[in-house]
């Protein structure tokens, strides 16, 4: 790559690289984020790349491994251009028939393409999938169609026009840009993203820090290492944007260290940037210098708080401290420092190319624009889906996530990471934004969706947050350190059929002072989980407390698993597989569970084809 | 620049970036507190020192070792929430520290004479409350001997490896901070037994008694810069020789 | 004979010299590369990481053991990972944890005696359409079963002893 000079240059390269490259052009886009590389995306992307070399077709079709769709659930996913037909669960043995029957007649194979579990129907257009077709895409739609360690690619599909534009304007009209676009920053608290940075911009400093917390930290949400696995790029044109506009010359990207694809193809855009004139010293001429450097987190949940990601950055133990004075005045080695989230930084390019005007179009009043969620948890469509802010639980439940699988019943669907709330079916109709969320017990957070459905308990969902919160707490505060211990012993007891009901109230008294008096937000909202199932499914609770009972049969000291006469044949795996030889039984009779020795570790469930295992 | 605020209806003047734990105290207002030390920084561990804050719309609670005063606040130390939450968080320190004369006192002070939760199950300093004060003066007096060790309900305090640590000079300024005395130092007429190591004491030229350990005696005079005798004669002796001389001058 | 492999300290040297001295903010980086190298954090290790960066011996440990991504004992030859993220708890993650532990007869952190596995848990490496799943030296095993993963192990060890 060429390092461009002038602003003039790069804008020359980017028109004649748009030109060559036309929208109809013939390309086939192999899905290589994570999920679909665990299921062998990168075997089906060579065998593409061996058959189109020996057809000699690969003049004709260009062939990509791309960033990740979303639709993980299907992976490994293929998508062709232009036609849009998209292959699901793909294995390097079709890849022969793709190419003689679609790449070259133009067929589609049916069996490849989706078919919906609940209606049947068939689809061969990735924009008809009812997962797709909910969706309104900004952010997400260029990992799917560039080659994520391509700066051409990026390039092509319109990246460094924001920040092209931004270069023309003041700093401080592009601050207003953001501002107008009502932009809310998508880590979590929805602080409104231009008034950071004006913050920022506006406190005197010889020195000032843009940060991109890529510490993902919420359990079942990826929404951030898709982007910076997928468009890496549009990450490093947010923060030059904000660099520009704040005035920063050094940018830092804090990255989870879980998440070693990343890392590198993070990496590896740095380089081409830099090599490209577009980081580094008097970039593209203008005499403005800027560069980021990538900072591992090192496992450690609290460090996405802002004040614990500074600790962590300067070498010292990530506890948060007392806010304000706030990162915006005093943050990195106590000088003004803008933390946004990969999300965010990825937004703001869109927002200077496209205008603040469009941008606001999209979403509901208080909350502009779209926003990403990892749709996880029971639900039949697995996998990342951007909608725009105000749509309903129901509609990214129901229709981008075609609903509960094995017709099951849904039971809660739990937002805003391990201090967000579970929300019941009566619920549903809220629409997802940042102010409806909190009013109702739960937040937006960074965006993780899980859904639960009937075989789901509630206790158990609270203990298993509670949980995760003890050990990730920093243990700066009584309150939160020994409060969570002491709430996960007191949901224990619940689980294990110990508790009475003062323990119910314990809990909730407990959960108050956590809430009320622990230094930061983590504590604060820690409770969240318990409160909001204590609010919504209390019976539950109730149910373990004076039925001994665990409605879901989840909580192990509540349940048995009994062998049901009918349904056994007397198959014998049952028996061959259980680790403690609790299962007794001659072939073709009847199996016995010895209640003695039964672990309750669920294999004989597990194995068992003929469903004569019962949970109770 | 000044700031003006009341705390219980009095009005107190302070200095702005002031902490208002300091300032309350300074005007003979009383909030209990455990981890707050006036030589260290504050980090609001122990969450005792709770007070409610109101300014305009919002009341708040909050600890007031690090809650930097601000003009035209209200401050309330004895409210009914403020009285709860204070409760609970000795009730969980009751339930850390269950031998310590200090937790107990404060926690019956607050209603709290026993605790609902169980004896915790792991805990290598026993009736340790993780102030971390031990921490924050070892370092402040430049040794970096002891760290906060893990996180979470895995917190504890320690040397690197749980081994004995060379910087540890012996100086016991650790357990002298400590407000639950759960550091184990013991001292006979020649050593100092602490932090898993035992150490010399440098005796007394004039009566024996143990001055200083022979480690912390090098450390101070190569950092501070004193004469190599300072150390010679212990603080006792050496102020009925300065009397002497001062009598001998007089008389 | 000592199980733990003597310390190369050429290479901590060599890997410490990649990083600018006295520069703090590289902690997190340094750690991570000499445990790439040496699998886990010897204490000779932190010590001359300590010197190189200019923090104290105590903080470089205290920060070290903050975060959960780091090993102050050696490792199994094996690493057997196990998501505990929402997505696979309700999957039926736990039952995958308790199943490892009781074939490899060590909780979750440890390593067996021979040094064939260990067995650690991870707070969501976000595959979580994958979910439930095990990491096994790195690569992704999802929709994981108890029964699966005893077999996958079975076939490990076997190998391992050959």
């Amino acid at each position: 790559m060429q390092a461009f000079k002038t602003p003039k240059q790069l804008q020359a390269h980017r028109k004649k690289i748009i030109e060559s490259r036309p929208a109809d052009r013939k390309a086939i886009a192999v899905c290589a984020g994570t999920g679909c590389k665990a299921f062998g995306s990168l075997s089906v992307y060579d065998v593409f790349q061996k058959t189109l070399k020996s057809s000699g077709l690969d003049k004709k079709w260009e062939l990509r491994a791309t960033g990740c769709h979303g639709f993980c659930e299907r992976g490994p996913l293929v998508l062709m251009f232009p036609s849009g037909t998209l292959y699901q669960k793909v294995k390097p043995e079709d890849v022969d028939e793709i190419v003689e029957q679609t790449l070259v007649k133009g067929k589609t194979i049916k069996r490849l393409t989706y078919q919906d579990p609940v209606t049947s129907k068939w689809f061969r257009r990735e924009q008809d999938i009812p997962f797709y077709k909910h969706q309104h895409r900004l952010v997400l739609k260029q990992n799917g169609m560039i080659d994520p360690t391509s700066l051409d690619d990026y390039l092509t599909i319109g990246g460094y026009g924001g920040f092209l534009k931004a270069l023309k304007m003041r700093p401080a009209k592009v601050i207003d840009e953001v501002k107008k676009s009502g932009l809310r920053g998508r880590g979590g608290a929805g602080f409104p993203t231009g008034t950071k940075w004006e913050i920022c911009a506006g406190t005197k400093a010889t020195q000032r820090y843009v940060v991109c917390n890529a510490d993902e930290g919420d359990p079942g949400a990826f929404m951030d290492r898709s982007v910076v696995e997928g468009n890496p790029q549009s990450i490093i044109e947010g923060m030059l944007i904000g660099a520009y506009a704040m005035g920063a010359s050094k940018g830092i990207v804090y990255l989870r260290q879980e998440y070693p694809l990343a890392v590198q193809r993070l990496g590896l855009a740095l380089e081409s940037a830099r090599e490209a004139g577009l980081l580094g010293k008097n970039i593209l001429g203008t005499g403005f210098d800027f560069d980021i450097q990538i900072n591992k987190g090192g496992g450690a949940f609290v460090c996405g708080e802002e004040s614990a990601l500074i600790a962590s950055v300067e070498g010292r133990r990530g506890v948060p401290k007392r806010r304000p004075p706030y990162p915006a005045i005093s943050g990195l080695w106590g000088k003004p420092t803008n933390i946004n989230n990969v999300e965010t930084w990825a937004t703001v390019p869109l927002i200077l190319d496209r205008g603040h005007k469009w941008f606001s179009s999209i979403g509901t009043e208080g909350s502009k624009g779209t926003k990403i969620f990892s749709l996880v948890g029971k639900v039949n469509n697995t996998g990342l889906v951007e909608v725009p802010m105000g749509m309903t639980l129901k509609e990214i439940v129901f229709g981008a996530g075609g609903g509960i699988p094995d017709g099951k019943s849904f039971k809660a669907v739990q937002t805003g990471g391990p201090s967000g709330g579970c929300l019941p079916e009566s619920k549903l109709d809220t629409p997802v934004d940042f102010d409806t969320l909190v009013q109702e017990g739960s937040m937006m957070g960074s965006g993780g969706m899980i859904v639960m459905d009937e075989s789901t308990c509630m206790v158990d969902v609270a203990k298993y947050f509670v949980g995760f919160l003890k050990f990730e707490s920093c243990g700066n505060c009584t309150s939160c350190r020994d409060g969570l211990q002491r709430l996960y012993e007191l949901l224990s007891d619940v689980c294990e059929g110990r508790a009475s009901m003062e323990t119910l109230d314990l809990i909730e008294e407990l959960a108050g002072t956590i809430r009320a008096t622990s230094l930061c937000a983590l504590g604060t909202t820690s409770v969240n989980p318990v409160l909001s199932t204590l609010k919504y499914f209390r019976d539950e609770y109730v149910a373990h407390v004076k039925e001994k009972r665990c409605p879901a049969g989840v909580c192990k000291s509540l349940i048995t698993y009994t062998i049901d006469e009918k349904n056994c044949n007397g198959c014998t795996i049952c028996a061959k597989k259980c680790p403690e030889q609790a299962i007794s039984g001659k072939k073709k009779k009847l199996h016995i569970i010895d209640q003695q020795r039964c672990i309750k570790c669920g294999i004989c469930k597990d194995v068992c084809k003929y469903d004569a295992v019962i949970v109770a | 620049m000044t700031v003006q605020f009341t705390i219980d209806g009095l009005e107190v003047k302070a200095k702005e970036g002031e902490h208002l734990l300091d300032v309350a105290r300074r005007h003979g207002i009383d909030i209990p507190s455990l981890c707050h030390h006036e030589a260290v920084e504050p980090i609001g561990a122990c969450r005792v020192c709770l007070v409610e804050v109101r300014s305009g719309q919002k009341t708040t609670i909050t600890t007031s070792c690090n809650f930097l005063v601000e003009d035209g606040i209200e401050v309330h130390t004895d409210t009914a929430e403020v009285r709860k939450h204070r409760a609970m968080n000795l009730e969980l320190l009751l339930a850390r520290a269950p031998k310590s004369d200090v937790v107990r006192k404060l926690a019956s002070a607050s209603g709290v004479t026993r605790t609902r939760f169980e004896p915790l199950a792991y805990e290598p300093l026993p009736n340790c409350i993780l102030c971390e004060l031990c921490v924050r003066t070892c370092d402040m007096l430049g040794h970096h001997a002891l760290t906060t060790v893990g996180r979470g309900d895995k917190k504890r305090i320690g040397l690197p490896f749980n081994k004995p640590s060379d910087n540890c000079v012996g100086c016991a300024s650790c357990l002298s901070v400590c407000p639950t005395q759960c550091i184990s130092v013991k001292d006979t007429p020649t050593q100092r037994a602490i932090w898993g190591q035992k150490h010399d004491f440098i005796l007394c030229k004039v009566c024996g008694a143990p001055v200083i350990t022979k480690k912390h005696r090098d450390f101070a005079i190569s950092e501070k810069g004193l004469p190599e005798d300072y150390y010679d004669t212990c603080e006792k002796c050496k102020q009925s020789a300065a009397s002497k001389r001062f009598a001998s001058v007089v008389w | 004979m000592s199980r733990t492999p003597k310390l190369d300290k050429k290479l901590i040297s060599s890997i410490l010299q990649q990083h600018k001295a006295g520069d703090a903010s590289a902690l997190v980086n340094v750690l991570h590369d000499l445990q790439a190298h040496l699998r886990y954090l010897p204490q000779e290790a932190l010590e001359m990481a300590a010197d190189h960066l200019g923090v104290s011996y105590a903080q470089m440990y205290g920060v070290a053991t903050f975060y959960e991504g780091f090993h102050f004992k050696p490792r199994g030859e094996h690493v057997v990972t196990i998501c505990m993220g929402t997505a696979c708890h309700v999957r039926g993650a736990p039952r995958l944890l308790e199943q490892a532990e009781r074939d490899l007869n060590v909780e979750s952190g440890g390593t067996t005696k021979d040094l064939m596995f260990s067995l650690e848990q991870v707070n969501c490496v976000g595959a979580c359409a994958l979910g439930p799943l095990a990491i096994v030296d790195g690569t992704y095993k999802g929709s994981m079963t108890p029964a699966k993963l005893s077999n996958l192990l079975k076939k490990m060890h076997k190998k391992g002893k050959k």
